[in-house]
Order: C-alpha cells, then structure tokens, then sequence
C-alpha cells in the first residue's frame, strides 16, 4: 500500500470515527429523560429485583394478618418455604438467627408457608421444632406463591424500605453471612 | 422467558448456563485467533484462565469487603457457590490487572494479544444478550409498538432481542475483518467502540436505566466515554503505525 492511500484511508478512518461520536452525543442528548432522574421508568409490581414487591395479604399461623404494603418503611425479607423441602429446612436456623439480629433494626422476616401444599400441623410442628419467633403466613390456597411466580423452594426476596425488590434468591439453603450480607446491604441504602 | 432448569432437587439458572456456554464457544475463537496472529495460543488460554479465575476471586472478596464483620465471623461463606454474593466491578478490576501482569510476565505483544481476544469477546457478547433473553434482565422499556412483547406485567420493547441481534452484527464485522482497520490493536479498539456505540444507541430502550440529574442514563454516558477513549487510541495507533519508525509493527496483523 502507498503511503497516499495509507494517508487517504487514515483519512477516511478519522472522519468515520468523529461522525461516530458526534452522532454518539447527540443521541445520548436527544434520548434524555428529563423527568426520570433516580427513578425507574416503571414500578408496576412485579416479582423480581428492581420492582415494587406485588402486595398481599396473609393469615398467620397465630390468627393475626400481614399486609405487606403495610410494612413500607421497613426491610423485609419474604421467604417461600414448606415442611417437605429440605433445603428449606436447613436453611431455616440462619434465618431466625438473622431474625433475631436485626428486628430492633427494622427489619421484617416473613415465612411465606405454602399451606396448599402442606398442613397447618405440619407447619405448627416445625415452627416448634426449630423455635421460630418471625410470623409464618399461610398461603393456603396458593395465590400467592402464584403471583410471586414461585419456580422452586425455597425462594427469597429481600425488599427494601421502599417495598422495592433488591435480590431473589431461588433455591437454597442460604447461610446466615449471605442473609446478613443482604440485609446489611439493604440498611445501607440511602432512605 | 426460560430462567431456570429444575433438575431434581436442582435449580439451574438458564443464564449462568449461557454465559458459560460463551466462554465455551469463545475460547477456541481466540485461541484460532491468536494462532492467526503468530501468538502461542496455549500461552495466552492459560492468561485467561489465570484471568478469569483471578476475576471470580476478586468478585468474592470485593463482595466480602463490603461487610467484613460478616465474612471475618464465617470465612468459610468465602467458598459459597452463590452467584449474588459476587461484586462484578471487583472481579473486573481484579481480573484486568491479572491480565495485565500475566500479558506482560509472558512477553505478549499486548496490542495484537488484544487483538485476538477480539473476536470471541464479539461472540461471548452474543451469548450475553442470549442470557438476558433467557433471564428476562435488561428488559425493555414499555411501549406500544407492534412488536413489543409482554414482560413482567408489561407490554415492552423486546430490548434484549436488540441486543442480541446487534451483538451478532458486530461478532460478524469483527470475525470478518470488515473494515479491516490498519493497524495491530485496532481490531480489539474497534470491536470496544462498536459495543460501546451499540450500548449507547439500545440504552434508550432499556427499562432498567439509572439516571443521573439531567435525565442522562448513566450506560449511555459511560458507554458513550469509553467509545471516545476506544475511537481515541485507534487514532494514537493508527498514527504511530503509520509514522515511518514504526511502520514495522503493522505487519502483525497482516
């Protein structure tokens, strides 16, 4: 190759390359969106990180009722679990060693137990079994497992105070540092 | 929308699949690649090994550095296979340094080393959009347009798809060589601008954007300066190759 062509082609190189950013700033100015600084484009609730946790309300174990939407300004932890899944049983000491750390934090821990899937005594067994003090909410007929589009057990989401879905987790168990490790994550947060 | 595998008591993420399938498919490309260049190819498959998995280590520690009064109380959880307790940007900065060190340890010529990483970054970014369409993240913005596909309650752009398609694009631009930017490095510069101009171009129909004050989304920007320093450096060494005390050095891709 000359060196004219070589100079010619650098040339047209150079140009391409400037056109390319020109057009880069441009769109990047024309696509602003001015009336959406720091907040999503969408907060339909929706069962995964980034959306507004879908509300519900429950029964729990104890006869009382849980609203979820009625917990904003709290951290919650929801946890889908069931007396046969073992990897919910294994995980179930670190979620209420975590409970026990951090509910004079603000934080919440709800076990979302899937009743239509399982028993009341069953239920009533386990949580004596291992002791636990978080409220355990019966979905009895499963519309909640459904509207959180379960595809396994255990599942966890963890939501901040802005009933915002930060992390899901689907499957287990999860050991105690990685629940700290979220909910830690989810004190930080600038309220 | 396919997330997750059960396999017994499994639960596969079908994302984590795809990205290692990627790896897969990617590898033997640059290792093609780096034999192309007259670069030993088992050399530079044992950097990116070294790379990678300094990269996956660094990701765990950057995570457990972040809470060390958690992970100091549990060392073990360092070994967890859990994929969310990972920090990406540590990983990165970890796993680029290694690179670096390794790259210059083994006496590679960095710049046509570059290069023949080039093509299978084009085909792992491929997979990407692959695991964002099996994943659902990086969803679309809403919208009415006839093609919009229904997504976590919405109607909205298939961005994923997008990305995708435009990964693909690019892969076959930069495993073709066309156009053949003159110049050792300038295929790997060349192939960072394009995915750069190509985030900055998708990033408008992303509904998952952050924004900075101004209404900026902060990838477009981000996108937008590392395709000026990408498009900078090709210009640096489109110049100094074709400087006549240098002029030697083009021969490495040719």
């Amino acid at each position: 190759m000359t060196e004219a062509s070589l100079k010619s082609r650098k040339n047209r190189w150079e140009i391409l390359m400037m056109v390319s950013l020109a057009a880069g700033i441009l769109w990047t100015l024309i696509s602003r969106v001015p009336s959406a600084v720091s907040a999503p484009l969408s907060s339909s609730p929706s069962p995964r990180e980034g959306f507004l946790a879908p509300d519900f309300t429950l029964d729990t174990l104890d006869g009382n009722k849980v609203t979820l939407s009625e917990l904003r300004g709290q951290i919650v932890v929801i946890n889908f679990w069931a007396t046969w899944c073992p990897p919910c049983r294994l995980e179930t000491p670190a979620l209420e060693k975590s409970y026990e750390q951090y509910k004079d934090s603000g934080v919440v821990l709800l076990g979302v137990n899937l009743t239509d899937q399982d028993s009341v005594s069953e239920v009533e067994s386990f949580v004596q079994e291992f002791k636990l003090t978080y409220p355990i909410l019966l979905d009895r007929d499963g519309s909640v497992s459904a509207l959180y589009q379960l595809r396994g057990l255990p599942t966890t989401y963890f939501v901040n105070r802005a009933g915002i879905i930060r992390t899901v987790l689907v499957g287990g168990p999860m050991s105690e540092t990685f629940i700290r490790s979220k909910i830690e994550a989810l004190l930080k947060e600038v309220q | 929308m396919f997330p997750f595998l059960r396999l017994g008591p499994f639960i596969i993420p079908m994302a984590s699949l795809a990205l290692l399938a990627g790896l897969w498919a990617a590898l033997p490309l640059i290792e093609r690649e780096a034999a192309r260049l007259k670069i030993n190819s088992s050399t530079l498959s044992n950097v990116i090994f070294y790379s990678l998995l300094a990269g996956l280590i660094g990701a765990r520690l950057g995570y457990a550095l972040e809470f060390p009064a958690i992970y100091s109380s549990n060392p073990l959880s360092l070994l967890a296979l859990t994929p969310t307790t990972l920090s990406p940007s540590a990983g990165f900065v970890v796993g680029l340094i290694t690179l670096v060190i390794f790259v210059q340890r083994k006496q590679l010529p960095i710049r046509a080393t570059l290069d023949s990483i080039a093509p299978g970054l084009a085909l792992f970014m491929v997979f990407v959009g692959l695991a964002h369409i099996l994943s659902g993240d990086a969803y679309g913005a809403p919208t009415s347009i006839p093609w919009a596909i229904r997504l976590w309650n919405e109607y909205r752009h298939p961005s994923q798809f997008y990305e995708t398609f435009i990964a693909l694009t690019v892969f076959l631009v930069i495993r073709e060589r066309f156009p053949k930017p003159e110049g050792a490095g300038l295929n790997f510069l060349l192939t960072i601008a394009l995915f750069s101009a190509s985030r900055v171009f998708l990033e408008t129909f992303r509904g998952d954007s952050v924004f900075w004050p101004g209404g900026f989304r902060e990838a477009q920007v981000i996108a937008l300066v590392i395709m000026a320093i990408s498009l900078y450096w090709m210009k640096k060494w489109m110049n100094l190759d074709s400087s006549p005390s240098t002029e030697g050095s083009r021969s490495i891709t040719e």
